[in-house]
């Protein structure tokens, strides 16, 4: 099974200046992953997630990971969400 | 993905101006969420073509990789991958949809 940790790395090796946290919702296989980077600025939603589905394409066709939820955020909309939470 | 599955996506994204992989066909969609975005795009009526991933394996897995986006459907507008059912729902709610539809058409 995969671990956490190796999600995180994969999504980091993509993205080097991305804060990245990745949850387990479900069995190990079912994750959510959390990604702030920069890389995502005038980017859209859908364009924000191909970059991380990008990172782990390989373990996704594996079907080591099942299903992979995605909340992406540029620093700026990160620093909002939190205010707000 | 093989390069001949490669160019057969290809084709179909771009000789298309909106195309839908999806699981079963128009008339009788195999899954909820394909179904979504079949409903949406008759209520604009425009002209849409779609392929039924479980026909056919290698396609079902090859878009995946093509677009980095790990699910069924995918909607391709003017060749361009624009996303699943959310996304599509999220479209259609703000009216982004029914403008990006307008102009694919009248290129």
């Amino acid at each position: 099974m995969i671990s956490l940790e190796q999600v995180e790395a994969m999504i980091k090796a993509e993205l080097p200046d991305a804060i990245v946290k990745v949850n387990d919702l479900q069995g190990g296989d079912h994750l959510e992953a959390i990604v702030v980077s920069s890389q995502f600025e005038d980017k859209t939603l859908v364009k924000q997630h191909q970059m991380v589905y990008k990172a782990v394409q390989a373990k996704m066709a594996t079907e080591e990971i099942h299903a992979l939820a995605l909340k992406t955020y540029t620093p700026q909309a990160w620093e909002k969400a939190n205010q707000v939470a | 993905m093989t390069p001949e599955v490669q160019e057969k996506i290809d084709n179909l994204v771009n000789q298309n101006k909106v195309f839908v992989f999806m699981k079963g066909n128009k008339l009788m969609p195999q899954c909820g969420f394909s179904n979504n975005v079949v409903q949406i795009l008759n209520t604009y009526g425009v002209p849409f073509e779609t392929f039924d991933v479980l026909e056919d394996e290698e396609i079902r897995q090859g878009i995946k990789e093509y677009s980095n986006w790990p699910t069924i459907p995918q909607v391709y507008i003017d060749g361009e991958f624009v996303g699943g059912s959310d996304v599509m729902i999220e479209l259609y709610q703000n009216g982004e949809l029914k403008q990006m539809l307008e102009v694919a058409l009248a290129s």
